[in-house]
């Protein structure tokens, strides 16, 4: 290989050219898949260093997602809390209402630099199908997205506008239900029809460079907040906060921030009922590194080896995985991964929503939950940026039927 | 290229080509739908007419599987199979059979999780002659393909009509025992591929390599066993016999008729693997 070594001092060098996020990553998948996946880094590698495509890429998220999002002072939350300055970083105002557009416009524009003619998804919560379906509308593709029986009854409105805006919403059945048995049939579905179909992959995980790629389009989050706040307060953050399922709000915030070794990195898994039960989605906190979806990664899985099942209360967090590079940050101890159970959400959605006038996702909740705790503890002086990735108008029959209110 | 330490599977691809037959590989999922059920087909195998086993090891997301195939997985863990419970199964097996080669197929999490070294060795013991891991592509092989070779296992490598000639060499690198055409782009069990498309894809490979071709993908019935049979030098069915089993249940349970239905298709099946070359000569 002449490759350079990565160099010792940087967190922002991975993964290799593997794949591979030190123990982590790689390119699990089966043999049909394997040149279709080589072909796709390629073209990967060539539209990151092609002006045109950061050119159209950028000209749609400044006129068509409504970027830079900006980045709020959290007054009310601040003063409430007493402690750090608590900024948001206003994903949920993107078209479409959480960050997965950022990612979806750059998949759907490599689709099609490489002449696909359909495009597949999986998605659990829905705001990923809603960024899929929308921007297949936009540039007239067709679109099937797989989503698990389970998450199609929770998650109505977003079934409704993946329908609206043209795409097929194929609920499956197979296993749990949920995102993962969604990610599987969006896989044989690929398997089956590699020749015309991409498959938008909408979290920081899967096969090399998946996870580097949605790394790369989500990074804009970091990027921008980053600007904003150097200048909103001269400086850079103490801690920056964010909720993890995959991972991809969170991977696109911290990226850009890795190297700065004062600034502190919370990544906040879905603890569910608690640690304790059998019932959470905190794959780092509970669990350890097997290879699932294409890559290795910490995963919640029995002693045999078999995936167990992931609860949360967020069916956008109950993924039984993790993205590749944050199970290599936190074996590094660059980031520092925190539970919060679907209780510490439901209240943090219920006070951020009264305290700031936003109505978070539940993913965005967690994150805000442990915002709730870490602020306190800070001085007045110091600063958190936390991710607020999504809205939570999808959310507000599951929030309602978890309060006990009828709509 | 690693040392090559002969296996079974060597042994009987040899035997077979000298009889000038193709071989009829069987694939069951261990514990499916039970540990004692599932001995009792193993068993049986050979006399029915297999000359190869695969053994599924059960996985819960085997995501190049259709759903046939995933549910005979879901019943075999429903009823409490393990990756311990089908090394024991292939102990068990080779009390009666010390000649049919047999190969592991399955994911690679579970072999992951119950350690490579424990695994190849307690795998070895047991009398495993192979391995086939869908989701460890030549990209990987340090995980368990050179390991395995090392350890005198054969690693049985998928290719696939996306596996295009640039790809084909370092496919078949490190393969040995035999080499797996999957004969669709897609997953196993849905549909079966064009007999000229396989033909041409057998030329296609065996210009690359020495080892015998088996061919699978949505074969269900002798004469497509017999039409592949033909040109290949082994068949693989899988998903239909899962498939006679969940059909032969009661409920979700073991019926008297369970075995016996899976022989008796296997020895169709066989009939059909047998007769193939002298029907293609006439």
């Amino acid at each position: 290989m002449n490759k350079t070594a990565p160099i010792a001092n940087t967190f922002r060098s991975g993964p290799d050219e593997r794949g591979h996020f030190g123990n982590h990553g790689g390119r699990f998948v089966a043999e049909t898949l394997m040149p279709l996946i080589l072909s796709l880094e390629q073209a990967y590698n060539a539209a990151k260093v092609d002006p045109a495509f950061h050119a159209e890429l950028d000209g749609l998220h400044k006129t068509y997602s409504g970027r830079p999002s900006p980045l709020y002072f959290a007054e009310r939350m601040t003063e409430h809390l007493g402690g750090a300055k608590i900024y948001f970083k206003r994903e949920e105002l993107n078209h479409t209402g959480s960050h997965k557009i950022n990612n979806c416009l750059g998949q759907v524009l490599l689709a099609r630099r490489m002449g696909k003619t359909r495009i597949i998804a999986e998605t659990g919560a829905g705001q990923h199908g809603v960024a899929v379906a929308t921007v297949c509308a936009r540039f007239g593709l067709p679109c099937v997205i797989y989503m698990g029986e389970t998450d199609v009854a929770r998650q109505k409105p977003n079934v409704f506008r993946m329908k609206l805006l043209g795409a097929e919403v194929r609920p499956v059945t197979s296993g749990s239900r949920t995102l993962k048995d969604a990610m599987n049939e969006a896989l044989r579905d690929w398997v089956s029809n590699v020749e015309d179909t991409f498959y938008i992959i909408g979290t920081a995980a899967g096969p090399h460079p998946y996870p580097a790629m949605v790394r790369d389009f989500q990074a804009i989050i970091g990027e921008e907040a980053r600007a904003q706040i150097l200048e909103a307060e001269g400086r850079l953050p103490d801690a920056l906060v964010a909720a993890v399922g995959g991972g991809s709000n969170a991977i696109g915030l911290f990226y850009p921030f890795l190297d700065e070794r004062d600034v502190a990195i919370y990544g906040v898994e879905a603890a569910g009922r608690g640690l304790g039960t059998d019932e959470h989605a905190a794959s780092i906190s509970g669990g350890r590194p097997g290879v699932l979806h294409g890559n290795r990664t910490y995963l919640l899985q029995d002693e045999d080896g078999q995936i167990k099942e992931a609860h949360s209360i967020s069916a956008g967090l109950d993924y039984p995985g993790i993205g590749p590079e944050h199970s290599w940050l936190n074996d590094v101890g660059r980031v520092k991964y925190v539970p919060i159970t679907d209780r510490e959400a439901l209240a943090a959605f219920q006070s951020v929503t009264r305290l700031e006038g936003i109505i978070p996702a539940l993913e965005s909740a967690h994150a805000l939950a442990y915002v709730e705790k870490l602020a306190p503890t800070m001085g007045s002086d110091r600063i958190i940026i936390a991710n607020f990735s999504g809205r939570g108008d999808k959310d507000v029959f599951a929030v309602a039927d978890h309060l006990g209110v009828e709509m | 290229m690693t040392a090559h330490h002969r296996t079974r599977i060597d042994d009987r691809f040899a035997a077979l080509a000298a009889e000038g037959r193709a071989a009829l590989v069987t694939f069951i999922t261990a514990g499916d739908p039970d540990h004692g059920t599932s001995l009792a087909i193993l068993k049986g195998l050979p006399a029915a007419g297999a000359d190869v086993i695969e053994l599924g090891m059960p996985f819960t997301d085997p995501m190049a599987d259709g759903p046939a195939i995933q549910a005979s997985s879901l019943r075999a863990l429903a009823a409490g199979q393990t990756l311990k419970k089908t090394l024991d199964l292939v102990r068990e097996f080779r009390v009666s059979d010390n000649a049919t080669p047999l190969v592991l197929m399955g994911y690679y999490n579970p072999i992951y999780s119950y350690g490579v070294e424990r695994f190849l060795t307690d795998a070895r013991t047991a009398g495993v002659d192979g391995l086939i891991v869908v989701d460890l592509p030549p990209e990987e092989d340090g995980e368990l393909c050179l390991p395995a070779l090392q350890a005198g296992l054969n690693f049985i490598r998928l290719a696939t009509p996306t596996t295009d000639e640039k790809r084909l060499p370092a496919v078949l690198n490190n393969t040995s025992g035999f080499v797996y055409y999957v004969s669709i782009t897609g997953i196993t069990g849905t549909r079966a591929a064009e007999a000229a498309s396989i033909r041409q894809a057998l030329e296609r490979i065996r210009a690359h390599t020495r080892l015998p071709i088996a061919v699978g993908f949505g074969v269900k019935t002798a004469a497509q066993a017999a039409a592949i049979a033909a040109h290949a030098d082994a068949v693989v069915v899988g998903s239909a016999l899962v498939e006679a089993i969940r059909a032969s249940l009661d409920g979700s349970v073991a019926s008297a008729r369970t075995v016996g239905e899976v022989h008796g298709l296997v020895r169709s099946l066989a009939q059909g693997v047998r007769g193939a070359r002298a029907a293609a000569a006439e």
